[in-house]
Order: structure tokens, then C-alpha cells, then sequence
């Protein structure tokens, strides 16, 4: 028996404690998101009607049944304000996911392209602002996108407006926003793909008589795609849940979806809904979860 | 091999634009706390002033300081769990419900924190706990493992097997085997893993919000109350203590990851 068998069963007992963990504080909760948001709104503590009592017996499940409600989806479908809200949640993914592979690409192009040393060097400067708290970095945007914010003072003392320019609470502030928070997410699956990739495929190609663009087009972005595809999952699928970012810099006309849950939650309390909304949201994701995951496995156990 | 300076001018440009736009806003929020005037816009001088008003919110000192307990906590937890998760992973070869398990490991790293806060507050809801410091380190514990799983598997994933499997041979049980020759190895990367693991937990508001109770606010979710009334000075002071705590911590964990690259190949995928 090879060694590496006998080390496979010890191994596989060193599952059980987080498998459990992850059973039981991150599975099971989805089972009571689902129950809630099949349950009436009422307004009590907690504010919602029970759905389940096991105790009760099985007339009382039956029951139980019965009385499950797809009415607050029905309210998430019928209602304007929670339709747009997922459509712009889409939308804004979709628009700063393009922003940051365009932003990204050539930051980790450069990154990949400099000296062995140097890059050891870009690399942990991208991973700092990572490490960094997230909150302090939207916050420290506010204090330079404010009515008299250091954005204003440089525009205005260059001449280039007359008036002090409206940033904090719109659509342009919240992009500035997602693409600085979300960059090091982009940059780092970029630039460990192109860091890999073999520079003679490039040289051959120019050798051969290929324009830079040619070349770039038909040999160093192809060769990228598997980055491209983790960097854009690892950034889209936050970016549609996010609240921290809308909330603090985009105006408060149009809600994103994971602004809309937490008004339900926590000032509205209702929570069947925000529930509701949570499962959507879990349902639109889905399919780029999945692709994620494969991803991730690829990547971290077939080497 | 032609020697050609594969670096273009464009690259360059690239490079310089892209660091400039991460650091600069934190550097301009650390140089406005230590300004003198309360306004924003207008520079008084050097001054310490609002770190006296700092440690004098007892609000804030509070809050710091239950985030810096459920950070070291939870980082704790999620260290140890994360690390056999990425033994199990990486060495298991194959058991049974393994896909459900990788799968639970991978999703909270880009599940929207919304849905996570939720779910563990309806479960803890649905328990009866009383809300507060344990429920937010179970939920960090919840997300930070993931991440210092991916970290410590990704580094096991690199290391030669060889050295593990012969001591076996030899006779070593794989218990001790792992003990004294696969976890010297590794421990690099769960020092990383905490590290990460810890500054996760100080960072977080939106899981915190939701599975904290009255009266134990965390430090992000201070901070958040404060900003969302406004630009203050004060902020700006704690901003700047906090990004100086992470520098520690990554001036510490680097040093970690220099001795792992001094005996092999430098892990860190994050």
C-alpha cells in the first residue's frame, strides 16, 4: 500500500469538523431563508408567522403546508420598485465588470511584464489595498468626492469648472467606487494567467511579421481567457449583491437589490420579503456560482 | 535569446495610473487626520487632535474593542477548521460527499454578503441566541475559514508530497507524519490564512449588522452610523489606526511568507 493511501483515511476524518461547521452555520440557514420566505408577514418579535412547529405533530405540518404563501414572490414580481431594483443590480454588475477587465487588463499586462523582482513587488502592491478595509477605502472616496472634496478644489483651481461639480450620490461616484474596491480582485487572476504565459509565443508571433495589435489580439488575450473568466466571476458576482457601495456613494433614487434587502430588513422589518428578495438574488447567481466553483476546483486541485 | 526591453511605454503608463489611483485616496485620508482644521477643504497644520477626540468616544473604544475580540476569535476558529478542511481537501483523495464540501468551502468567498448575514441571522433567530459577540464569530468564523482553507490548501497543493509519503515509509503513522513534517511546512500559509482571517473580521459590517445584537455594535458598524451622517475628522483618525493595525499585520505576515519562500516556493494566492 503506497503511503499516499494511508494518509488519505486520516485525511478524510480531518473533514468532519468543518463539514459539520459548514452544515450546520452555512447550508442550514438557506432551509430557513426558504421557510421565511414562504411565511406571511406579521408583526410581532420575530416578525414573521411560523411556519413549522415539529412538536405539534403531523396534522400540523400538513397544516403547516397549507399555509405556505409564494405571496411575498408574488410581491417581488409584481411590485416595480423590487424588478427594477434586480435589473440594475444586473446592469451596474455588468457595467463595472466591463470597466474593471478594461482597467485591470492593462495594470496586470504591465505587472506580468516586468523584471522577475519587480513583479514580486506590484504583486503585494495590489494585495495591500485587499487587505485593507473595504469600508475605509469607500470612505476615504467620500472625502475626496464631497461637494468640497479635493476633486472640486483641483477642478476649480485648474479652471476646469466654475462651479464646484456634483459627485458624492450619483451613478458616476458609485462606479469610481466598485472599480477601486473590486480592482485587486480583477488584476490578480489577470496577472497570474499572463505571468505564466510563455514570452516566445509572443516573440514567434512578432517575429513572424504580426502587428503589436494583431499579436495581442490573436495570441496574448486568448491565452488569458481562463483569467479573464475568474477575475470577471470573482468581481461580477459580489458586485450584484452588493449594499456597502450604492448605499454610501450612489444616489438614494434607485436601489440595488442587496440595498432593497437590507431596507426591508432592517427598516421596514419585514423580513418574509427581504427572505423573498435574498432567494431571487440566490436563484440569479446561480449559474455563476456554479461556473465559479468549477473554476476554484480546477484550479486548486487538479495541478 | 534576443535581449529586448519587453516593457512599453504604455505599460509603464498602465502601472503608474493604476498605483496611483489605489493608494492615493488612502493616502489622502491618513494625511487629513492629522489635520488641525475641522474643515475638510482647509489644511490648519499638523495636528493630534482628533485622536484626542478619538479616545475620548467611549462609543467608539467600545466598538473597537469588540472587533478586535470577535476578529481574534473568529480568526482563531476559522484558522484551525480552515486548515483541516484544506488537509481533507488536499490529501483526502476522494470521499464521499466531497463535491457538497468543496462546494460549501468555495461559494462564501464571492456569495454576496447579504445573503449570508440573512441566512445566519434567521438561524440564530430560529435557536433563540441571545445576540451579540459569540453569534457575529460564529458568522466571521463561517466566512473567514473558507478563505484560510483556499490559502492553506493552495499552499499543500504545492508542496512535494514526498517528503510526507517518505516518512511514512519509513514507519512514521500519518498522524505524526503530518505533525512533524507536512505542518512546519504549512505553517506559513496559516499564519497568512489568520492574518487574513483576522483583518476579514475587522473589516466586515454587512454579516456583522445583521448577526449582532442591541448594544454590541462592531467597529465597522460605528464607523458606518458615523459616515453615513457625514464627513468628520474623527473618522478619518480611526481610519488611519486601523489601516496602521493591518500594516502590522502584513508586515507580519510577510516576514512569514519570506521564511516559506526561504524553504520553498512562496504560497499566498490572495
Amino acid at each position: 500500500m503506497s503511503a499516499r493511501r494511508i494518509f488519505a483515511r486520516p485525511a478524510r476524518f480531518a473533514a468532519i469538523a468543518p463539514y459539520v461547521w459548514m452544515v450546520l452555520f452555512f447550508l442550514v440557514p438557506f432551509g430557513f431563508v426558504l421557510k421565511i420566505s414562504l411565511s406571511q408577514t406579521a408583526i410581532a418579535q420575530p416578525p414573521y408567522e411560523p411556519v413549522f412547529d415539529l412538536t405539534a405533530g403531523w396534522t400540523a405540518i400538513r397544516a403547516a403546508f397549507a399555509a405556505l404563501s409564494i405571496d411575498n414572490f408574488k410581491l417581488l414580481t409584481s411590485d416595480d420598485i423590487y424588478v427594477y431594483a434586480y435589473l440594475r443590480s444586473l446592469s451596474v454588475a455588468v457595467t463595472a465588470t466591463a470597466l474593471l477587465l478594461l482597467i485591470g487588463y492593462p495594470i496586470a499586462y504591465g505587472m506580468a511584464r516586468l523584471p522577475k523582482r519587480w513583479q514580486a513587488v506590484a504583486m503585494v502592491l495590489v494585495i495591500v489595498p485587499f487587505w485593507t478595509s473595504f469600508l475605509i477605502r469607500i470612505y476615504a472616496w467620500i472625502n475626496i468626492l464631497q461637494h468640497d472634496g479635493l476633486l472640486n478644489q483641483i477642478l476649480l483651481t485648474l479652471h476646469l469648472v466654475s462651479q464646484p461639480v456634483v459627485w458624492l450620490s450619483t451613478d458616476t461616484a458609485m462606479y469610481v467606487g466598485i472599480v477601486y474596491s473590486y480592482l485587486p480582485f480583477m488584476i490578480l487572476p489577470l496577472y497570474a494567467t499572463l505571468a505564466k504565459m510563455e514570452p516566445a509565443l509572443e516573440e514567434a508571433a512578432s517575429d513572424l511579421g504580426a502587428p503589436p495589435g494583431a499579436v495581442f489580439w490573436l495570441v496574448t488575450f486568448p491565452l488569458s481567457l481562463p483569467g479573464v473568466g475568474a477575475g470577471v466571476l470573482l468581481c461580477f458576482i459580489p458586485i450584484v449583491g452588493e449594499f456597502v457601495i450604492p448605499d454610501l456613494l450612489a444616489g438614494s433614487n434607485s436601489l440595488m437589490i442587496g440595498q432593497t434587502l437590507w431596507l426591508e430588513f432592517f427598516t421596514n422589518k419585514d423580513w418574509p420579503v427581504a427572505s423573498a428578495a435574498a432567494i431571487v438574488l440566490l436563484a440569479v447567481l446561480l449559474l455563476p456560482l456554479l461556473l465559479y466553483e468549477r473554476l476554484q476546483r480546477r484550479q486548486l486541485e487538479e495541478r | 535569446m534576443r535581449k529586448i526591453s519587453r516593457l512599453s511605454r504604455f505599460n509603464i503608463a498602465s502601472l503608474a495610473l493604476g498605483f496611483a489611483f489605489l493608494y492615493l485616496p488612502i493616502l489622502i485620508l491618513v494625511i487629513y487626520s492629522f489635520n488641525a482644521s475641522r474643515l475638510v477643504t482647509v489644511w490648519g497644520g499638523w495636528s493630534l487632535r482628533w485622536y484626542h477626540a478619538l479616545f475620548a468616544d467611549r462609543a467608539m473604544i467600545e466598538a473597537s474593542w469588540m472587533s478586535l475580540r470577535v476578529a481574534f476569535s473568529s480568526a482563531t476558529i476559522a484558522t484551525l477548521l480552515g486548515t483541516l478542511a484544506a488537509v481533507a481537501l488536499a490529501r483526502g483523495e476522494r470521499f464521499r460527499g466531497r463535491t457538497l464540501f468543496s462546494g460549501m468551502l468555495y461559494a462564501p468567498l464571492v456569495m454576496p454578503e447579504v445573503i449570508t448575514g440573512l441566512s445566519l441571522l434567521l438561524l440564530f433567530v430560529a435557536l433563540n441566541a441571545e445576540r451579540g459577540f459569540w453569534t457575529v464569530t460564529i458568522a466571521h468564523t463561517t466566512l473567514t475559514m473558507c478563505f484560510v482553507a483556499v490559502v492553506v490548501q493552495s499552499r499543500l497543493g504545492s508542496l512535494d508530497r514526498s517528503l510526507e509519503e517518505a516518512a511514512m515509509d519509513l514507519g512514521c503513522p500519518p498522524v505524526r507524519a503530518f505533525l512533524s513534517v507536512t505542518l512546519p511546512l504549512i505553517a506559513p500559509a496559516i499564519v497568512a490564512g489568520w492574518m487574513l482571517a483576522f483583518t476579514l473580521s475587522l473589516d466586515d459590517l454587512v454579516i456583522a449588522s445583521f448577526t449582532t445584537g442591541p448594544g454590541s455594535a462592531t467597529l465597522p458598524i460605528r464607523i458606518y452610523s458615523e459616515v453615513r451622517l457625514g464627513v468628520k475628522p474623527e473618522i478619518n483618525a480611526i481610519c488611519t489606526l486601523v489601516i496602521a493595525l493591518i500594516a502590522v499585520v502584513i508586515f507580519i505576515a510577510s516576514l512569514a511568507s519570506k521564511l516559506s519562500s526561504s524553504q520553498g516556493e512562496s504560497a499566498a494566492p490572495l
